[in-house]
């Protein structure tokens, strides 16, 4: 099972330096990791999703992150409801005769195309990322030129963790580690 | 606090800012793009002595030294480029090992960072896997606080090496230097909180219905100052205590309770208490695996508590049952009410069995033609009383110190365990002097290990150390060549070691040095080096193909360890021997 963390970080130089240089280290295995600005000026928002099948591991990579003393918040949304998103570009060379062909994919999908000439058509999508799998597998007729993708975004329904310092304790006691805590790491 | 209002430099501030962290002594080496703050050290010479090391790397291990000797910060600054990168390994020692040390280099002016500029590095990135944490100083008016922060960081929680980096033109410029004395505003940076009742409950039910409970005891208790802690409890339910090699000197070794160091090269007796447990009580150690051996069959029937005050490190290698995060003298205390008196007659008497056959083993009673390691060791214990601070190098002196010196007090072992730094015992020694100026420090040191740190010898002359340096001289790199030994066939590959004259290479630095090659010379010598003010070295010739025993080969169980042989003489002299 993939691991979602939204990580909230100090706005500092070399941040997300620190971020990549400890998924090297510990060895764990980063799937994506997306940033930018948060609706706090001087914090930024962060979802990572690693690739860890080994449940001890999780927890471990979770404490770690915390521990960086830029990381003022980490949350695994793995198994909490959550809003996904992935945004995606896929560039692609079309020949006149599969123009209907790539409409009825771009229907299905709800995706749109963002720019189209004679040596290429630039395809824009935004969903889960099943989706945006599902997605690409069905653009597979097509000759595919470039992929770009953003990696997850992730955000917790229900209501808001502010991040002022009295949240951030109680954000804390959200993430302390008792023994259901562990059971959770072990699932 | 100066309220008033203060220009200065950020040399100079750098320096204001160590005098209010009550550093009394740094470690360093000048060059480029540290010069203004060496410039402006003339100014401070009355509050903070300057020790010129012969290399930064030593510097690190100097500060180390002193922090683990002391508990406070240790202090070491460097220039950019290689002489940042050759704290590397210092910082690496200390992270490793949990020792506050804040390291200051100097950077390239912040105007060409990034162009390759002359000795230019970037060592705060390169800093971040062996640091707490690290700083690139860009304006000076975050240089105070940065510093603050530093010291800070480095102190608190589980304490660790931070870096700060400060480029040249930073050093140069000026402003109003005020030293805050508010919190610490580090938002990310997160303390335990209060342990919760029933975690302390829990931990108390634990312990009162084991049987055969073990403490391990780590480089946590001396950290956490939890001493006293944990033997009130170990005295009040009769819990056996096996010690880390770091948590040596946390428990009182002569202590019938105190089984001694487990792990790799841990007694036998210590390991089969491990594996038989019921309960294992991991007091402020991370179960590092030359203490586990394969974790396959860890200690397989017992309950686990882990106490630590690194959230990362619970369930980092061994899952436990109960997880405490906190502070282990804290938690202690407010466990001791809760526990019941116990006894365990049986628990203790089984063990006591297992180290009487362990003792009939001992090397210490084999007699043997040329001076064996083990018994150096044992004599140095014999003439400083069991008192001396020790610092030992890595390899198998190390190992012997452990098992030979019995340490009865805190802080009277520093040795590089999780990093395994050779090198790292005379420039620590160095540092540690600085505050120990009472007692009698010896560095046990291997001959391989002495002559990664040599140039050190220079400091410890300048400084007039008050050093004894005992080297162990075998004439291979014996631990490595051990493995070859057991596990390569005996293919001795580069494990062979020549050595210098290591009293002509002594008596060219002005330091008074020995040589001994039996049993009886070992305590007039020491005698010798002992009444020497200032810095002294023995070389003690010893057995070349010397084991290390027990031992536990990698990869298998803690209780598949190999025995020290009988003696083949069959003296088994199991008297117990006493300090004179």
């Amino acid at each position: 099972m993939k691991q979602t963390l939204i990580t909230l970080v100090e706005d500092k130089p070399g941040v997300l330096n620190r971020v990549a240089s400890l998924f090297r280290r510990r060895n764990f295995n980063i799937e994506s990791l997306s940033v930018g600005k948060s609706e706090t000026p001087g914090v930024s928002r962060m979802t990572i999703v690693a690739n860890e099948p080994d449940s001890h591991k999780r927890g471990n990579l979770y404490f770690n992150l915390l521990k960086l003393v830029n990381v003022i918040a980490v949350k695994d949304v793995s198994s909490l409801p959550c809003i996904s998103r992935e945004t995606i570009l896929v560039k692609m060379t079309i020949g006149p005769e599969q123009l209907n062909d790539l409409n009825d994919v771009i229907k299905k999908f709800g995706a749109r195309i963002v720019d189209m000439g004679s040596e290429s058509t630039i395809v824009e999508a935004m969903d889960e990322e099943s989706v945006i799998n599902k997605m690409i597998e069905a653009f597979q007729p097509f000759e595919i030129t470039e992929i770009m993708r953003t990696g997850k975004i992730a955000m917790r329904k229900g209501k808001t963790h502010n991040i002022s310092s009295n949240n951030i304790n109680a954000q804390l006691d959200d993430l302390s580690w008792t023994p259901d805590h562990i059971t959770a790491y072990q699932n | 606090m100066n309220q008033t209002q203060k220009i200065l430099t950020g040399a100079e501030i750098i320096w204001e800012s160590l005098v209010q962290e009550g550093v009394e002594v740094v470690f360093g080496y000048p060059g480029g793009t540290i010069l203004p703050t060496y410039d402006a050290l003339n100014q401070y010479r009355d509050k903070v002595h300057h020790v010129l090391v012969r290399h930064e790397q030593g510097a690190t291990h100097m500060a180390d030294g002193y922090a683990r000797s002391s508990g406070k910060v240790g202090v070491a600054i460097g220039t950019s480029g290689p002489g940042a990168t050759n704290m590397i390994t210092g910082m690496a020692t200390a992270i490793l090992d949990s020792s506050p040390i804040v390291c200051i280099t100097g950077q390239v002016p912040s105007n060409v960072i990034g162009s390759d500029a002359f000795q230019e590095v970037d060592i705060t990135g390169a800093a971040i896997p062996v640091t707490k944490h690290s700083y690139l100083v860009t304006d000076i008016k975050d240089l105070a606080s940065t510093i603050r922060e530093a010291f800070f960081v480095a102190r608190t929680g589980r304490p660790g090496p931070v870096l700060v980096d400060i480029p040249k033109d930073i050093q140069n410029e000026s402003t109003e230097f005020v030293y805050s004395t508010d919190p610490i505003n580090l938002p990310g940076y997160h303390l335990p909180k209060e342990t919760n009742e029933s975690h302390l409950q829990e931990f108390a039910d634990m312990v009162n219905a084991a049987e055969k409970p073990v403490i391990l005891a780590g480089h946590g208790v001396l950290l956490s100052r939890a001493c006293k802690e944990v033997m009130d409890i170990a005295e009040k339910a009769s819990i056996p205590i096996a010690t880390t090699l770091l948590g040596i000197g946390g428990v009182p070794e002569s202590h019938p309770l105190v089984l001694g160091m487990m792990g790799m090269h841990g007694e036998s007796w210590v390991n089969h208490a491990i594996q038989d447990a019921d309960l294992l009580i991991a007091c402020g150690m991370r179960f590092d695996d030359r203490v586990t051996g394969t974790l396959k069959t860890y200690s397989p029937n017992s309950k686990k508590i882990h106490i630590d005050i690194d959230a990362s490190e619970i369930n980092k290698n061994v899952l436990v049952d109960l997880a405490v995060h906190a502070d282990l003298g804290t938690v202690l205390r407010k466990v001791y009410p809760r526990i019941e008196l116990s006894k365990k007659v049986d628990w203790l008497q089984t063990i006591n069995s297992w180290h009487k056959d362990s003792q009939s083993r001992d090397i210490i009673n084999v007699k043997s033609e040329r001076l064996i390691g083990a018994q150096v060791i044992r004599e140095i214990w014999k003439g400083t009383n069991g008192k001396a601070l020790i610092v030992s190098d890595v390899g198998q002196h190390q190992m012997l110190e452990a098992q030979y010196y019995q340490h009865d007090e805190p802080r009277t072992l520093l040795t590089s365990g999780g990093l395994g730094t050779m090198g790292f015992s005379l420039p620590a020694a160095i540092g540690a002097s600085f505050h120990e100026k009472d007692r009698e420090i010896w560095v046990i040191v291997g001959d391989g290990s002495i002559q990664m740190m040599l140039m050190e010898l220079a400091t410890a002359m300048q400084e007039n150390a008050n050093i004894n340096i005992a080297i162990i001289n075998n004439g291979y790199l014996g631990m490595v060549r051990q493995w070859q030994e057991l596990f390569y066939d005996a293919r001795y590959a580069e494990t062979p070691i020549s050595s210098p004259d290591y009293v002509k290479l002594a008596e060219a630095y002005s330091i008074s040095a020995y040589r001994v090659n039996t049993l009886e010379n070992i305590i007039p010598t020491m005698k010798k080096a002992q009444n020497e003010k200032g810095p002294s070295l023995i070389e003690f010739i010893v057995e070349e193909h010397g084991m290390v025993f027990p031992m536990v080969p990698a990869g298998v169980g803690l209780h598949e360890m190999i025995q020290r042989p009988y003696p083949e003489n069959g003296q088994t002299n199991t008297q117990e021997e006493t300090v004179s």
